[in-house]
């Protein structure tokens, strides 16, 4: 008798749970705030999943193999190009949802996505150098950090091994656009990463505490994680390169196939009301696209100089496009060759 | 004359030597079914990938092409078009492949006297000992390597109990060196040496040693002539299971080394991922795969040779 109980007992909350709204976001790890999920669950009563990948090939490979459940996705702008003309996304038309007001200005109109049709900000930030200050005192925004190391710096430098960032920092020190495929230019680039690299000691992500340690003094990083780094060690500084650095943001995106559209749509428009958007860049310490969120941001955030690019460097800022599949092609072997 | 009589001796038995075999396939099945969709399923989507054209933007269009394999050894050079070698592909794979044979010797050279101790110990106590050979396998592979680069470390448990007992001045710089990935190769795989020779030990007639020595051999002719043939199956397993997991390993050289040089595994991961070259990656992991293939069935053959010469 006890065990028809139990079991109809589970089969009463199997059915309660498929009736119940839910949402699956796949993401990039360690990069959604807990708190967002607890205030969206509360608010709406759709129950969460996250799924968390490493890189946007990662991403893009499981979703166009089918068959994989998640509703929202969060693609790097140079990504959203492919996911749409591949058909993997739906035309949500943020531009049209009720909290569209607070999407600053300048995001509206993005090449990746012209007019919002699709994509909602997550989260933007700059690929810039990181210095620890108490080993090199002198300027820092240059890419020549790694790409010509001072003395000081040599044998310490980490470049993180993601090629797209590498490749347009070295390509724009080269004096040349991102996403160029003029062989002089790319001869060029060639050269100096294949001098520039033995003067490195690694290539790897995941670098927070072997900066703070200073086991790493210098190298190639994001902007939010060096915040995260100099919370831990006051002497880490965070450098925008004058000869070109690159640009990036991260879009909340709905599946074509989603099970759950009417959740995923109400999570995109979630994320536009600025009190959302400042807990996103609370926790991994981006920007976020949302006007009026900074007034609900922590103290820190506003000021700081990982955030608040200054005036004079402003304009090195650029965000790379999505490049040719040639062009591609010839960056990897670039890429294979410098690390053959 | 009884109808048994007809039948010839033999016969019964026969007939139920079928039907045991018959009912050993059934039971077989279920796992031959499995490995044959796990195992061979995947390996022939690789096979005939490796024959595709790349997508642009990954994945693979229905297109013959003789690229993928092509581009293992040779590739148009970059900025002049000229036909090379793909110098690059072929220093990555000896990279792996010499880094697979030091792990192999350096876990003989720790493993064998560890199995040897242990086999030789009182049988109650064996069981502990074998129980701290696994104890690592307990904790996920990522965790054990990044709790190796605390000992490692600039400022980790090595060099600051180097510089307290002023053996050295300043921190020696051992993270991101080949020394880490060697010792971090070796105490990963250790166990899977250990154990296959603590089998072979333990099963070791001892009175086959002390025969030897009756008939004057020293202790080093006993261990080569006697015992070193007698565990040659578990050193020749244990090789095995050490080599061919280094061969693909890339989270230990990556998370020790830093990552600035390429291993086999994450050049084929990089024409997956970021290099979006699927056929020239399932070529290379078939590449992979044969040399493994050639490796082993060279090893095991010189090895049975020396086995039936001695």
């Amino acid at each position: 008798m006890r065990h028809v109980l139990a079991a109809a007992s589970a089969l009463a909350l199997m059915a309660g749970g498929a009736y119940a709204k839910e949402l699956n976001i796949y993401n990039w790890g360690n990069y959604t705030n807990p708190k967002l999920i607890e205030k969206f669950e509360a608010e709406t009563g759709i129950k969460v999943t996250i799924t968390d990948y490493d890189s946007n090939d990662t991403a893009l490979a499981k979703v166009k193999a089918g068959g994989h459940g998640f509703d929202v996705v969060v693609p790097t702008h140079t990504y959203v190009p492919i996911w749409i003309s591949e058909g993997l996304l739906a035309e949500t038309r943020p531009d049209q949802m009720e909290n569209f007001k607070n999407m600053d200005a300048k995001w509206v109109d993005v090449d990746w996505d012209p007019g919002r049709h699709y994509t909602v900000p997550w989260q933007w930030g700059t690929t810039g150098v990181v210095v620890n200050t108490k080993y090199y005192s002198g300027d820092i925004n240059t890419s020549a950090i790694f790409l010509d190391p001072p003395e000081e710096l040599r044998g310490k430098i980490n470049v993180v091994p993601e090629m797209g960032d590498v490749m347009v920092m070295a390509i724009m020190y080269a004096g040349g656009e991102p996403c160029t495929d003029d062989k002089e230019v790319l001869k060029k680039v060639h050269e100096t990463l294949l001098n520039a690299k033995q003067h490195w000691l690694g290539m790897d992500y995941g670098n927070l505490e072997k900066f703070a340690k200073e086991d790493l003094w210098a190298g190639v990083n994001w902007n939010g994680s060096t915040f995260r780094m100099r919370l831990q060690n006051e002497a880490i500084a965070y450098g925008y390169p004058k000869e070109g650095y690159p640009l990036w943001m991260d879009s909340v995106a709905v599946l074509k196939d989603a099970k759950n559209m009417d959740e995923a749509k109400a999570f995109q428009n979630f994320v536009m009301a600025p009190e959302n958007a400042a807990l996103i860049s609370e926790f991994a310490r981006y920007a976020n696209g949302i006007a009026g969120s900074e007034a609900f941001m922590p103290e820190d955030m506003k000021t700081a100089p990982e955030i608040v690019i200054p005036e004079e460097l402003k304009s090195a800022g650029k965000f790379n496009g999505t490049c040719a599949p040639e062009t591609q092609a010839l960056y990897t072997r670039i890429w294979t060759d410098l690390q053959k | 004359m009884s109808e048994q009589a007809t039948y010839r001796p033999g016969e019964l038995e026969a007939e139920a030597q079928a039907a045991d075999n018959r009912n050993r396939w059934i039971l077989a099945l279920p796992a031959v079914v499995i490995i044959t969709l796990a195992a061979a399923g995947p390996l022939l989507v690789m096979v005939v990938y490796s024959f595709l054209t790349p997508g642009d933007y990954g994945n693979v269009v229905w297109k013959f092409s003789l690229e993928g394999w092509m581009n293992t050894l040779v590739q148009r050079d970059i900025f002049d078009d000229t036909l090379i070698w793909a110098d690059a592909h072929l220093s990555i794979f000896w990279r792996s492949f010499s880094l697979s044979l030091i792990t192999t010797v350096l876990t003989l050279i720790f493993g064998v006297p560890t199995a040897w101790f242990i086999a030789t110990r009182p049988p109650g106590k064996r069981e502990f000992w074998l129980f701290l050979i696994t104890v690592p396998f307990w904790t996920n592979l990522l965790v054990r390597t990044i709790a190796i680069q605390e000992l490692l470390r600039s400022e980790g448990v090595i060099n600051l109990i180097l510089l307290k007992l002023g053996i050295i001045d300043a921190p020696i710089q051992m993270m991101f060196t080949n020394f880490a990935i060697g010792f971090g190769m070796t105490y990963v795989y250790l166990p899977l040496m250990v154990l296959p020779v603590y089998a072979a030990v333990d099963k070791l007639d001892f009175r086959l040693v002390e025969a030897a020595h009756d008939l004057y051999a020293g202790r080093w002719t006993a261990f080569r002539r006697v015992i070193l043939p007698l565990i040659k199956p578990g050193i020749i397993a244990g090789s095995i299971l050490v080599f061919i997991p280094s061969l693909g390993a890339y989270v230990t050289p990556r998370v020790l080394g830093g990552g600035k040089n390429l291993m086999f595994g994450n050049l084929i991961e990089l024409q997956f991922g970021q290099g979006r070259n699927w056929p020239l990656g399932a070529a290379l992991s078939l590449m992979l795969m044969a040399a493994v293939m050639i490796a082993l069935m060279w090893y095991v053959r010189v090895t049975s040779r020396e086995q039936s010469d001695g």
